[in-house]
């Protein structure tokens, strides 16, 4: 097997390493592919399903799926953008996501892709409204579950890379949750320094450090510099001379 | 009492060798000793085998038969399938209530018992039918129901429930239960009196692993769980995978609500399926099986380590199988506990692992890195029987059964309004109005093929027949008479979904919510065409985003329904004359207003002003 694997994604051809998944070569390519639940440095779950692609016509997450020779990938279609902008608007409406109040306004995923995929007002589906305790029990962390996506960064990222396990999933279907290991948070053996609770890992406003809110004023937060996947669509345009 | 109870974890623990793998048979042992898993007992089990407890929370809170609060020592689970509901089980829980003085999810202040709801628990052909703790009582009816109730208060002994044993092995003193196995017609393949026992597995023996391959690729056989994935082509994949160990998994978490073939199956033929899986095991190159039996099937669980056992005396499983000097092969039984998509072959994985049952990232699939990381060939109870039956009678006496695509008989669990529901072995190729006729169904108006998750066709579709390209299934077969309500049993369906996705992945965890709460404003008459349109583009997503078998088949029974039932759909939309959304009831949202202002509106009410005036 040769050490290249040459795929077309939205007829542009593009190359990755044995091993990497449509997502890693997309994004050494300059094409950005939405997601939520993957994030640079943890293994991808493929959970969010907001990476939706087609391969040779059958769906599959682009985080997950290895690169093979000569596939064929649907990215940027009426069909997928639809399902992306359907998946965020679900986890929209699944919590308890009030923007304009809400600390990690500005740099949330959740937000920003809304943004991108052109969601910008509340829509057709329900809101569930959870209405669990917050867990402001520990010094420097707040717990707001309300917020959670269930992406799981946090849990990966105190296991793989914290080698603790202060977060887990707990429940099943829509009960599904983060739960900490202890009764709550300040019974566990989180620190203010893990990786778990930096900010980055948690893609909303679940996961707050004390004493730091709304540090980055309005116009100067992270997306707002950059919109989410120009970073990666950057690339792109530094390699457009080659290209 | 608290170093009691510690003593009884450690002591389970070690049983299962302190391994996290084997987690649910532990978290088994400490529900059934001290009537839940608390926050207690989850630490200090993680202490024991070395793991944190959130994640044995994770597990406690995935699994339906596992509580984190005090169960009563007598547990009834009432079936709350659509079948059980047509049947009358609300009446049947009222009795209960009644006469136990709790209510749907108590425990008695004595925590004596406890009362729930639970989804199909496999006995569609007998319902309405409970689970008292492992104990099956079948066919109940107020009276029945009145009479189980009491006597429980007089004696807590379960066994006692039983009093008219079952047909077949139904009364072997290992099982003694009043299941009947309502075999209604056998076919050739695996209901067939006079099955030479042993012999697939013996003319396997003779030959050699690629040839036993071989043989069941040509036999043309296909999955009966209900995917239809090549099984020779499965167990080619499987032995070819590089690895030091693989492994042979018995599908047997039959959780389809509707569907109760495997129950008979693994009363009737428990030899034969785990021949099978030794001929699996051979043509693979494995030497450890396991056998995953659902939860609800506890009861057949004695019964089952017996046979096993009698296999392992008479040579059959263990080392040298059959004077097979390089061939050992044995099997394990893991109960499930509770979780319908651990019938997902990669959750069942899982769930072997003792892990939550999710579906896990394919590729790699099963048969490359399946359980403990090793290629692993899952196949169903059914599927098995049919291996054993090709080995002895040959791929071309099996490909010369049922359609030119589809070959072999296919186990149909027949349920719902008909005279005679139970097993029905067919050949391939049977077509649903045959299949009616056989059942003594009358006024059929609805038919629902392969459960929650299948195909729901109307009186125009019945010339469909059960084979791999026109009604593919895995047998659950539920019959509904013009009487019962479409949006009903949609509701049902949905409700089943919603209940037993495992939340992983947002389309399913979420959409199959909003799904629900879709439907029940059809139902409730408050919805539009719009609504429709919601229901078919959100159906859609779901179908096309979800991670597994689970979510992209949770919408089918809303679009079929839609499709094929359409007339009821647009009976109960709303006209919207004033102009407003069907779901705005003005004069309920001006009720508050009028009682705070203590006056009328000027517009929607005829007659306005001041009250009183």
């Amino acid at each position: 097997m040769s050490d290249v694997i040459i795929f077309k994604i939205d007829g542009v051809e593009v190359s990755a390493k044995p091993g990497q998944t449509i997502m890693n070569a997309a994004d050494e390519a300059g094409i950005y592919i939405p997601r939520l639940c993957d994030v640079e440095g943890l293994e991808p779950q493929g959970s969010c399903r907001v990476c939706t692609v087609k391969v040779n016509g059958r769906t599959a997450a682009a985080c997950t799926q290895p690169a093979a020779p000569g596939m064929v990938v649907e990215n940027d279609t009426l069909e997928i953008r639809n399902c992306r902008r359907d998946i965020v608007r679900m986890l929209f409406h699944e919590g308890n996501h009030l923007c304009p109040c809400c600390e990690a306004s500005g740099r949330c995923e959740l937000q920003a892709l809304g943004y991108r995929l052109g969601i910008l007002q509340p829509d057709k589906y329900p809101y569930l409204q959870p209405v669990r305790p917050v867990d402001a029990s520990h010094p420097d962390i707040m717990l707001d579950t309300n917020r959670c996506i269930r992406c799981g960064r946090c849990i990966r990222a105190s296991r793989h890379l914290d080698h603790k396990n202060v977060f887990g999933y707990i429940g099943r279907g829509i009960y599904k949750q983060v739960g900490v290991n202890g009764k709550n948070l300040a019974q566990t053996d989180v620190h203010v320094d893990d990786h778990a609770v930096a900010p980055g890992i948690c893609p909303v406003g679940c996961i707050i450090q004390k004493r730091r809110g709304f540090y980055d004023p309005v116009g100067q937060r992270k997306f707002d510099v950059n919109p989410i996947g120009t970073e990666i669509e950057k690339h792109l345009k530094d390699a457009g001379g080659k290209k | 009492m608290k170093s009691d109870q510690d003593l009884l974890i450690t002591r389970s623990c070690s049983k299962y060798g302190n391994d996290p793998g084997r987690v649910i048979d532990i978290l088994w042992e400490i529900q059934k000793s001290l009537g839940c898993v608390s926050y207690e007992a989850m630490e200090k089990i993680a202490a024991t085998i070395n793991t944190s407890r959130v994640q044995i929370e994770g597990i406690v809170s995935f699994y339906s038969f596992f509580s984190e609060t005090p169960k009563g020592k007598i547990i009834i689970r009432l079936c709350d399938d659509i079948v059980d509901r047509h049947a009358g089980v609300e009446q049947i829980a009222v009795v209960f209530s009644e006469e136990l003085g709790i209510g749907i999810g108590q425990t008695s202040p004595d925590r004596e018992f406890s009362l729930e709801y639970t989804p199909c628990i496999g006995m569609s052909d007998q319902a309405p039918a409970a689970l008292v703790n492992d104990v099956v009582v079948t066919s109940l009816t107020p009276d029945s129901a009145r009479e189980t109730a009491r006597r429980l208060k007089a004696n807590p002994d379960t066994s006692k429930l039983v009093a008219a044993k079952g047909d077949g092995n139904n009364g072997h003193r290992l099982i003694n239960t009043m299941v009947k196995n309502n075999i209604r017609l056998k076919g050739e393949v695996i209901l067939a009196d006079g099955i030479q026992a042993e012999a697939g597995l013996k003319k396997a023996l003779s030959k050699t692993p690629l040839e036993v391959i071989q043989e069941v690729v040509e036999s043309g056989l296909r999955g009966r769980g209900g995917a239809g994935f090549s099984t020779g082509e499965k167990w080619r994949l499987a032995q070819k995978a590089l690895a030091s160990k693989r492994f042979v998994i018995c599908n047997a978490d039959e959780g389809e609500p509707g569907t109760f073939k495997d129950r008979v199956l693994l009363t009737e033929r428990a030899d034969l399926i785990f021949e099978g899986m030794a001929i699996a095991a051979y043509a693979i190159g494995s030497d450890s099986g396991i056998l995953y039996l659902r939860a609800e099937y506890a009861y057949l669980r004695p019964f089952l380590e017996a046979v096993l056992e009698e296999r392992r005396k008479s040579g059959l499983l263990g080392s040298a199988i059959c004077g097979k000097k390089d061939f050992s092969f044995d099997i394990r039984i893991q109960l499930g506990a509770g979780a319908y998509i651990c019938g997902e072959e990669s959750a069942l994985i899982s769930s072997c692992e003792g892990l939550r049952g999710e579906p896990k990232n394919r590729p790699p699939f099963p048969v490359e890195k399946g359980y403990l990381s090793k290629p692993t060939a899952v196949n169903n109870v059914e599927t098995f029987c049919c291996a054993a039956r090709i080995m002895d009678r040959g791929s071309s006496w099996f490909a010369g059964i049922g359609t030119k695509a589809s070959h072999g008989t296919k186990l149909l669990s027949v349920s719902g309004d008909c005279a005679k529901p139970g097993v029905y072995e067919v050949p391939y190729g049977v077509e649903v109005a045959a299949l009616l006729e056989m059942a003594g169904a009358e006024d059929t108006a609805i038919v629902q093929v392969g459960g929650a998750s299948g195909d729901m066709i109307g009186r125009r579709s019945f010339n469909r027949k059960i084979c791999f390209s026109d009604l593919a299934t895995g047998g659950a077969i539920t019959l509904f008479n013009s009487s019962r309500n479409v949006l009903a049993i949609v509701d049902y369906y949905l409700e089943f979904f919603a209940h037993e996705s495992c939340g992983y992945c947002t389309p399913c965890r979420v959409g199959t919510v909003f799904l629900r709460e879709r439907i029940q404003k059809v139902m409730h008459g408050f919805a539009d065409k719009a609504d429709l349109e919601y229901l078919q583009e959100l159906g859609k997503t779901i179908m096309i985003t979800s991670r597994c078998g689970l979510g992209s088949s949770a919408p089918k029974c809303v679009l079929h329904s839609i499709a094929q039932f359409p007339l009821v759909y647009s009976s109960h939309l709303k006209e919207s004359l004033d102009g407003l959304q069907p779901g705005f009831n003005i004069q309920k949202a001006l009720e508050e207003s009028r009682r705070i202002a203590k006056r009328k509106s000027m517009i929607y009410d005829p007659v306005f002003g001041n009250e009183g005036e």
